[in-house]
Formats: structure tokens, C-alpha cells, sequence
């Protein structure tokens, strides 16, 4: 089976300070891949460069099979890439709905503003904020304005979903329903990298984890080999979490 | 008998400042970008369809050259100058003019320079030469209104709205925000560009100084921002309270009326931040019959 | 069995027309660490605002020491002995470290000799901010903010400190440090009221608890308890 994203050597230097340092992975189709690390240890740089808001210093980056690194971000995303924003990124000015209607129509290719509001409104079914279509988007809950990033997202018909701290701030409730849409998302066939520090949510949900430290990637591999990993656990887990970690993943 | 030629005349700019307003709300309302480039594109409009004349092009197509050439002059300094935001993309606009006009002053061969042009004489009375440029005004102010309502129903307006808003939310979406941009700059320009062209006609005579003056940046902006930006109604009511105020302070003011009419607009910006399209009238009038 | 030191009677305040608290009660007993629990939206940062000042009270009462702060202005409050570590840290990010760790300790009135023990204490801590002190707090990282908003709130010599999400955005290391941290300040003497989001992290550190939903405590007592609790468990624990 073929990857659907490839990075190769991927380094990005911004002055003296190295983002990131020849970094390589494969994420296959409908993964759910979890990027973990410490703060400025590079990951929502490696999205960035991925999205092509920076460009790369050295190194390859293939999607679908087609090398994108080089290309402008409008045309990566209709390609099929689609990332929501730490810190959450909607339109203002607009409602909710006419939100997810421009991911729609610029990205999916709707072919007018009509059909793009009606797959809008869909969408919004899908995440559960049918009801909220007519608010504006800047009076939404924190909760609310996250599901809408998702559902801007989906709107772009991505084969490839970069989601970035989604879940930072959410109550567990809330968690919940946002894991339940993500393993919906990846039975329609998308491809999940997740950005996290709420290693929860991580283990709970990630079929293999990738770890950067400084730029570099220390490990990668399925959650109970990453939770046990010395250097994972130096850097950024903390021995009392790792060991309260191990023994969840221990009783299964 | 339409009426005497004062009122025709104040029509006609009524019709010219409705273009120019709807014209620099696709940059500067939709998209978010303060042009001050509008005098730029007037006066390049006026000079080429003036210079088209003096070489004997027919008039109807010397005009249109004038638009055109507002239009692909926009289209190539907004490759330049649109990667450029906020106030540095106003100045940017705002040096165009003025180098524009140095130049037509000093290519006097070609302009007459800083002596002014002759336009040819048309042979047509007084009357009737009004009533002409009247009728030209007007479509080409209908024309303006069309664009900006399709522009505003469409693909294109919804992606300047979101370009406004956030760029680069708007560049992550799928959304050629350089494209986008480029198209409302040339938008705001190819009108323009045609006024200035048919305001050369009609005046008859033309200077650097009076065609690329900065006010025909100016006064479209104020007009918009009175209005309500982003509209297609809220520049035209713009433009026409603004003549409306300019007439008023220009009758009862002669000596200070610049000053006046500044300080007018300035009162009316503070207290319409949003535009008089913004301003709930009905509770006005109902918190006045309370009293 | 210690004295109450601090305690929320019956608090009911909220937003204009909105009402966001509804009735709470909550204590901390001298030497203490309680934490508070629950989803957003719950009311709890509305709480801590109404405690610090910043929010008036509709009904209820807030003491301090058996006196009665409800009607009291933030500086006020501060003087008394409440200090509180706002979510987002909301340090003064143009400012060096040290300066914000002075603007901390602003209001007291014990002399430079008592200030300069105590940043010494706040070092001895979190020795990172000793090796950062000139540098402006807005180029902190995450977790380098959160101990130096903790260390202002310290600065202020507090009886209670209050800490709005500790773990917001933290790694889980960065989190373990903050709260081996925070065992030590609670055994200087101030006691801890901490509102936390991740669970695990606030009962290993608290021993009593209080759950606020909707505006209302609707569980609490020592959190052994409440982590055997299955309503608990369910909303708040497992995902």
C-alpha cells in the first residue's frame, strides 16, 4: 500500500535556529498518526511546511504520490490537505455556515455558492453544529468554534486531515464526541495526523505515534513501544506519566 | 427640456462619483486593501483617451483605450504592490499618483505637459454636449453597478470577503488570494480609468495637477465609508450624500469650504463609524417622537 | 482538623442578565490543597474572577479568615492574601521576568529585604527562571510562562493561591515538574485552590475536591472518593 504522505529529509532553518532536522515518515491511508513533542520541538512547523506556509530549506514532500513541496498553499489544499489552527482561524464577519461554505466552494469544488452552502450544511450535520448555522462565527463557545475548524476542514473533501490541538480546552465530554467524529472521519477513508499534548486522547485513539524533540524525530512507532521509549520519556513524558500510561496499556 | 445645464452638470458628477465609489469599494471594501490609487487611474484614463484624441483616434474608442489602459496598468502594479499590506499597501497607492503625474508633466511632447491639453472640439451645442456626457456617465455608472452586484453574488466577492477577513485562513482554504486580489485591483480601476476618459471629453481640457489630483482617491474612499463598505447600495448612497454635503458647503462656504467639509466628514465618522446604511433609523426616529 | 482559612458561601453571580453561578459553596482549610473540577462553561473561571474582585457577587458571601471580602476591589483582595494565576498566565509579556515577578509583589509593604527572600524561594523552585531573568516573558515557553506566572503569584505572599488550568497546553513532563512545584509551595505554607481540567493531574495533588456543573457543586469531598465515584468517573475520567 502506497503512502499517502511522504516526508523526506524534510529540514526547514529559520536563521540559526534549525525547526527541523531531516525529518522522515510515511503516513498510510486512513491512519490515525499522533505527533507529539515538546513545545517548538517542530510539529506545527512540519504542518506549516506540509501546507506550504513556509518553504523547505532542504528535503522532499510527496502527497498522493505527487511531490508538493514548491507548490502554493490554495493548490496543496485542493489537492486534498486540510488543517485546522491552534488557535481556531474562521472567517468573523461571516455565519457559520457561509464558514464551512467557502471551504466547500474554493477547495472541493462546488461550482456555485448555492451547492456550496447545501454541502455546508451537511457537513455542519456531520459535526453536530446544524443549529448554530446561522450565528455569526465569532460568538461561538470555544468548543463550538473548534468544531467548526473540523467542519470548515471536512468541507474541502481532504484526503488528508492535519488537525492541530483540536482538543485543548475541551472538557471530556466534549473529547469524547471529537474522537467519535475522527474514527467516523477515518471509516470514510481520510488519513489523520493529530497534533496533541493531551496524551489521553493520543493513546486513546492513535494507531502509531511519532515523537520530535528539537526538531528531530526520537521515535515513532505504536503507542505501548512509544510510552515505554527512555528518550520519549525524558523529554516529554515525565516517568510518573509513563508509568501511569504503561500500566493502562499493559490491562489493555 | 431635461433642465438647465447646472442641474445636468451636477447629475453628471452624481453618475462620476458613483463609478468611483463602487469602484474603490472592490478593493478597498470588499478586500480590505486601502487603495489610494484611484487618482492614478483617472488621470492615466483621461490622459490616454486625451492623447488618443490629439493623435485622431474616433472618440468612442479612444475611450475605451483609456479603460484599458487603467485596467492592465492596475493589473501590473498589483503584482507589484499587492503582496504588501496595510499601510504599507496605501502608500504604495498613494506614491502612484504622483509619480504618474511627473511623468505626464514631463513628457510634454506627448501630453502638453505641465501647459495642459487641448481636447478636439466637439460640434455639438452646449446643450446638447451636456446632456451627451449626462447619457455617457450614467450608463457606465449603470454598468459599475451591474459589475459590482454580480461581483457580490458570486465566487469572486465571497473570496475577497474572505481575503479581508483572514488572508491566510482564506490562502489554506483553497482560495488563489493573489488572483483574487489582482482581479478586485483591475475592477477598481477599469472603470475609473473609462470616467477619466470621458471627464477629458467633456471638460475639454485637461493638467496633470487637475486629473490626478488626490482627492479623486480621497473622496471615493469617504464616500464608501459614509455608505456602508462591502455593499453595492452603500457606496451609491455614500456618493450621494457626499455631493449632496460638498454642493452645501461649497455654496455657503466659498472661503473655508475644504476645511468645512472636512470637519464634516470627520463628525460624520465618528458618529457613523459603520456608515449611514449601518444606523438603525427607525429606533432614531422613535427615541425622537418620544421626547 | 484545621480552621476554615478561606470560604465561598452560597456565591451566586453572573453576566448582566446571564446568571452563570448559582448557589456555591466551597472551602479550604489552612494548609490545604482543594481542587476544583469540571466542564467548560461550568462557571469555573467565573468563580475564581468573583473571588479575586474582578466580577461583583449577586448573593452569598466570601471569607477570608472569617472576614468578609464579597464587596472588596481586586488590590484589596490581593493585600488580604488571595492571590490568583489566571488561565493563558496573562504575564506582561514585554516585561523581563524579574520585573514581572516584582509587579507581584507590588503591594506589599515588608521592605525589599523580605521580597528579595521570597525570589529567592520563587528560584529555588523553578531554577530556568533564574537562568531567563532578564529575558521578556512573552518569549518564554509554555511551561517556563506557567511558572513564572506561579512564581508572581507567590511574590505577592498569598495565604490562598488560586491556579486557573494548570496543564492548558502543557507537556506531560513540563506538568509533573509544575506539580512537584506546587507540593513544595503548599509546604512553605499557602495553600492551594486548583481549577484543572486533567483530572489524574489534579488528585494527585489534591486532597479534597469539588465538581461545579452548570454553576452548582454538584459533588465533592476527598478525592480518593471521588475517583471511585461511577457518575465521576464516567463524565470526567475514562475516554
Amino acid at each position: 500500500m502506497s503512502a499517502i504522505l511522504q516526508l523526506q529529509g524534510v529540514t526547514r532553518q529559520f536563521g540559526g535556529l534549525m525547526a527541523l532536522n531531516n525529518v522522515s515518515f510515511d503516513l498510510r491511508p486512513g491512519e490515525i498518526v499522533g505527533l507529539i513533542g515538546p513545545n517548538g520541538a517542530g510539529k506545527t512547523t512540519l504542518v506549516n511546511l506540509v501546507t506550504a506556509v513556509y518553504g523547505l530549506t532542504r528535503g522532499k514532500i510527496f502527497f498522493d504520490g505527487r511531490q508538493i513541496d514548491g507548490m502554493k498553499s490554495h493548490e496543496i489544499s485542493r489537492l486534498g490537505v486540510a488543517r485546522t489552527f491552534q488557535i481556531v482561524q474562521p472567517f468573523p464577519q461571516m455565519t457559520v455556515l457561509e464558514n464551512v461554505a467557502a471551504g466547500a466552494l474554493f477547495a472541493a469544488g462546488a461550482r456555485n455558492l448555492v451547492e456550496a452552502k447545501e454541502k455546508a450544511l451537511e457537513h455542519l450535520k456531520f459535526v453536530g453544529l446544524a443549529d448554530l448555522a446561522g450565528s455569526s462565527a465569532s460568538a461561538l463557545t470555544l468548543a463550538d468554534r473548534k468544531r467548526l475548524e473540523l467542519a470548515k476542514s471536512l468541507a474541502m473533501k481532504p484526503k488528508l486531515l492535519l488537525l492541530d490541538e483540536v482538543n485543548a480546552g475541551l472538557s471530556n465530554v466534549e473529547i469524547n464526541r471529537a474522537l467519535d467524529l475522527i474514527r467516523r472521519l477515518v471509516e470514510r477513508g481520510t488519513t489523520i495526523l493529530l497534533i496533541e499534548h493531551l496524551m489521553k486522547v493520543v493513546l486513546a485513539v492513535c494507531s502509531r505515534i511519532i515523537v520530535l524533540h528539537h526538531g528531530q524525530m526520537i521515535a515513532e512507532g505504536i503507542p505501548s513501544e512509544v510510552v515505554r521509549h527512555p528518550r520519549v520519556i525524558e523529554a516529554y513524558l515525565g516517568s510518573r506519566f509513563a508509568s501511569r500510561a504503561q500500566r493502562n496499556s499493559d490491562h489493555g | 427640456m431635461v433642465g438647465n445645464n447646472y442641474v445636468i452638470r451636477l447629475a453628471t458628477i452624481m453618475m462620476l462619483y458613483c463609478v468611483l465609489a463602487l469602484s474603490w469599494n472592490f478593493i478597498g471594501g470588499l478586500t480590505g486593501y486601502p487603495s489610494f490609487a484611484t487618482a492614478a487611474f483617472f488621470g492615466l484614463g483621461a490622459y490616454t483617451g486625451a492623447v488618443c484624441q490629439g493623435q485622431g483616434v474616433p472618440m468612442y474608442l479612444a475611450w475605451i483605450f483609456g479603460a484599458l489602459m487603467a485596467a492592465v496598468f492596475a493589473t501590473g502594479l498589483g503584482l507589484a504592490i499587492l503582496r504588501l499590506r496595510g499601510h504599507y499597501f496605501a502608500i504604495a497607492s498613494l506614491v502612484v499618483a504622483d509619480v504618474l503625474r511627473e511623468i505626464v508633466n514631463s513628457a510634454t511632447k506627448l501630453t502638453g505637459g505641465g501647459m495642459g491639453f487641448n481636447l478636439p472640439i466637439l460640434k455639438l451645442g452646449v446643450d446638447a454636449q451636456a446632456k451627451l456626457f449626462f447619457y455617457l456617465m450614467f450608463v457606465l455608472a449603470v454598468l459599475t453597478i451591474v459589475s459590482a452586484a454580480y461581483v457580490n453574488r458570486h465566487r469572486l466577492g465571497f473570496g475577497l470577503r474572505c481575503i479581508k477577513q483572514n488572508e491566510d485562513a482564506a490562502n489554506m482554504i483553497g482560495i488563489n488570494a493573489t488572483i483574487y486580489k489582482t482581479a478586485a485591483f483591475t475592477l477598481s480601476a477599469v472603470f475609473v480609468g473609462w470616467a477619466g476618459a470621458f471627464y477629458a471629453s467633456w471638460v475639454n481640457y485637461i493638467e496633470p495637477g487637475d486629473v490626478f489630483d488626490i482627492l479623486f482617491s480621497v473622496k471615493p474612499i469617504v464616500m464608501v465609508l459614509l455608505g456602508k463598505t462591502g455593499t453595492v447600495s452603500g457606496p451609491i448612497i455614500g456618493a450621494i450624500v457626499f455631493l449632496f454635503l460638498e454642493e452645501l458647503v461649497w455654496r455657503n462656504f466659498l472661503t473655508f469650504h475644504a476645511g468645512v467639509l472636512g470637519l464634516i466628514v470627520v463628525a460624520l465618522i465618528f458618529y457613523l463609524p459603520n456608515g449611514l446604511l449601518a444606523v438603525d433609523f427607525r429606533r432614531w426616529l422613535g427615541w425622537r417622537r418620544n421626547r | 482538623m484545621g480552621e476554615y482559612l478561606f470560604q465561598v458561601e452560597k456565591l451566586t453571580t453572573g453576566y448582566g442578565d446571564i446568571q452563570v453561578l448559582w448557589g456555591v459553596d466551597l472551602d479550604v482549610q489552612a494548609g490545604e490543597i482543594v481542587c476544583l473540577v469540571g466542564s467548560n462553561g461550568a462557571g469555573k473561571s467565573t468563580l475564581l474572577r468573583c473571588i479575586s474582585g474582578l466580577l461583583p457577587p449577586m448573593g452569598g458571601r466570601i471569607l477570608l479568615r472569617g472576614k468578609h471580602l464579597s464587596l472588596a476591589k481586586p488590590d484589596e483582595i490581593l493585600e488580604a492574601g488571595i492571590a490568583q494565576v489566571p488561565e493563558g498566565r496573562r504575564l506582561f509579556s514585554a516585561m523581563s521576568v524579574r520585573n514581572n515577578l516584582l509587579m507581584g509583589a507590588y503591594l506589599r509593604r515588608d521592605g525589599m529585604g523580605a521580597i528579595q527572600k521570597d525570589l529567592e524561594f520563587v528560584f529555588g523552585l523553578f531554577p530556568i527562571l533564574s537562568e531567563r531573568i532578564r529575558q521578556s516573558a512573552g518569549t518564554l515557553s509554555g511551561g517556563e510562562q506557567q511558572m513564572c506566572a506561579i512564581a508572581r503569584g507567590i511574590m505577592s505572599k498569598p495565604a490562598l493561591l488560586m491556579i486557573d488550568e494548570l496543564s492548558l497546553g502543557l507537556a506531560p513532563l513540563v506538568v509533573e515538574r509544575l506539580s512537584e512545584a506546587l507540593l513544595q509551595v503548599n509546604q512553605s505554607g499557602i495553600s492551594i485552590l486548583l481549577v484543572e481540567q486533567d483530572v489524574m493531574t489534579a488528585f494527585e495533588l489534591a486532597r479534597r475536591g469539588f465538581v461545579l456543573e452548570s454553576g452548582r457543586v454538584t459533588l465533592s469531598g476527598p478525592t480518593s472518593e471521588l475517583a471511585n465515584n461511577p457518575t465521576f468517573q464516567e463524565a470526567y475520567m475514562g475516554i
